[in-house]
């Protein structure tokens, strides 16, 4: 294992993240505030709570998934795309360092940082809404293999994109959508019984009540599933990036 | 005497690029430790192909490459670590240092920081002063360094050079033909591939010439000019001639501006030059000036090309 040339992914990826601290975390950090600021303090107050936890609370869980799925998948996308736009990932394909450590660099770099910045955002909420959080491991355990596989899942982006604009759109196309639409700002029980249905094919909603279980205790899906669900999407990641580097994808002609 | 082995051996390589483009056809060819090889050819010869299958950049489609005899395919860590490449393009991280960009390589090689070498690397580049600037403050020419830099990171002891003076003004040119010497005097074995065929006859011990995909010639540079060199010579005539005597037909002799011109292959032992002499002495043909002029490497590149 060529630990050296990890260890100088790692570190080029996360000295830009502090390069790039504005937009890497105090952007998300302080647009993740507002949302605490307007659905949980001012708009939170009037709407009243879901299974016993008050509305500024209770999207806490989804706020933090929606920064970190996000996050995951800009910074790990970038993260191999850059190279690849600028012609530099001769570098990383000429040196003695297989696929395995190359993803290890780029993947536990975004992983890093978008762990640092869910805490972050889980820290900032406390200013403004009460958070308490039942099982702290699970909460930890949940975050983790999220922002890992959000990461694999941003890699995998960042080979496939042609453009800035690829890299751009499924973050923004599907991602977000899908994070909104699955359960970060209400209960699935909320919906009507066809959507609560429509609901349960968003791959996302079972990453964010699992999540939310760990705060709260309950979640809109059994906690089982969505780690089963969790885990299904790791799996996937990691087999998708096997092909692409078993077949050099992009990456080798 | 110093026995030079061979450090990089190709045999029967092929590549073809999906869409059935075949950029290599069965090459075969030996790079010796040590020395200067220079590939010569036009553009979408196969050059670069041929130096991204050595470097791991591009797959092979069948063929095997060796390098110090291990496998490409079957050894790749150990023989990536040996080898530095300076790629044709300009490709480096705008935002980056100099120090930084420098470091990176010599990391992504599992080497472990080592200042000294860098700055003793970046000293001998002439690239000490500049090692604070981004990437993109530098010039063209600056960069090309830093890509030697770059590629001389990890101190391989193979060094592949991908047209490493395009857009480069001539004296850095020079500076640089300068310290690839001194790197070839230090053990480090360098394939370059060049357009400039001067550049070719300055540095290389051996030249290589390639053209749609097939190695036409390997040969040591002299040889190669001695082997396939023509040598032309003219007579400044004291008097017009209108036309070549019949007795002169034989030479294959051409006229114009009252001067005489003979062309002739070197290697041919048949040919004597005394013979033409008696011949104009004969047909009483006087001349001011005699000039002779052996065939460049140029022109003997064209030609192989050519004929190709």
């Amino acid at each position: 294992m060529n630990f050296q040339a990890i260890k100088t992914i790692y570190m080029f990826e996360m000295m830009r993240m502090f390069r790039t601290i504005g937009q890497s975390i105090a952007a998300p950090v302080i647009s993740t505030s507002l949302y605490f600021v307007v659905f949980g303090s001012a708009i939170g107050s009037s709407i009243k709570s879901i299974d016993g936890v008050s509305y500024g609370s209770f999207i806490v869980p989804g706020l933090i998934m929606l920064s970190v799925l996000t996050q995951s998948i800009s910074n790990a996308s970038f993260g191999i795309y850059f190279p690849r736009f600028t012609g530099t990932i001769y570098e990383q394909l000429s040196a003695p360092i297989s696929y395995l450590e190359i993803v290890i660099g780029y993947v536990g770099a975004a992983t890093s940082k978008s762990l640092i910045l869910g805490l972050l955002i889980l820290g900032t909420a406390n200013f403004f809404v009460d958070v308490s959080i039942q099982n702290i491991p699970l909460m930890t355990l949940f975050l983790l293999l999220t922002c890992i596989t959000f990461s694999l899942f941003g890699f995998i982006i960042g080979i496939w994109a042609e453009n800035f604009e690829q890299l751009q759109i499924i973050p923004l196309l599907v991602i977000t959508p899908l994070t909104f639409l699955g359960g970060s700002f209400y209960s699935l029980k909320m919906l009507p019984p066809i959507w609560q249905k429509i609901s349960f094919l968003n791959p996302l909603v079972y990453l964010i009540s699992g999540f939310r279980w760990s705060f709260y205790g309950s979640g809109d899906v059994n906690l089982g599933v969505s780690f089963i669900m969790a885990a299904l999407f790791l799996i996937v990641s990691l087999l998708i990036i096997r092909w692409i580097f078993k077949t050099g994808y992009k990456l080798k002609t | 005497m110093l026995i030079m082995i061979e450090i990089i051996e190709i045999s029967k390589l092929n590549k073809t690029y999906a869409g059935k483009f075949q950029a290599l056809t069965d090459v075969d060819l030996s790079i010796k430790s040590g020395e200067i090889f220079a590939l010569l050819g036009p553009n979408g010869a196969g050059k670069t192909t041929l130096i991204s299958m050595i470097c791991g950049l591009v797959r092979l489609t069948s063929g095997t490459i060796r390098v110090d005899g291990k496998n490409i395919e079957d050894q790749p860590r150990d023989i990536r670590q040996r080898i530095g490449l300076v790629p044709q393009e300009l490709t480096t991280n705008m935002f980056e240092t100099v120090w930084d960009t420098v470091q990176f390589t010599r990391g992504l090689f599992g080497f472990k920081k080592n200042n000294k070498f860098i700055e003793n690397l970046l000293k001998s580049l002439s690239l000490w002063d500049k090692r604070k600037n981004t990437m993109m403050t530098l010039s063209g020419g600056m960069k090309r360094r830093v890509m030697i830099a770059k590629a001389l990171a990890h101190e391989p002891d193979i060094l592949f050079l991908d047209e490493p003076t395009a857009g480069v003004d001539v004296s850095l040119r020079k500076d640089m033909w300068t310290q690839l010497h001194a790197l070839r005097k230090s053990g480090v074995t360098i394939i370059l591939t060049t357009h400039y065929i001067e550049e070719a006859e300055e540095m290389a011990d051996r030249i290589g010439v390639i053209n749609n995909g097939k190695i036409v010639i390997v040969e040591k540079k002299e040889k190669l000019i001695k082997k396939l060199g023509k040598k032309h010579i003219s007579f400044k005539l004291d008097n017009e001639l209108k036309k070549i005597p019949k007795r002169l037909a034989n030479f294959k002799l051409t006229i114009k501006d009252k001067v005489l011109h003979y062309e002739y292959d070197s290697k041919n032992t048949d040919i004597h030059i005394s013979n033409l002499f008696d011949a104009l002495k004969t047909e009483n043909i006087t001349y001011k000036d005699i000039t002779t002029k052996q065939s460049s490497l140029e022109e003997i590149f064209v030609e192989l090309v050519k004929n190709s």
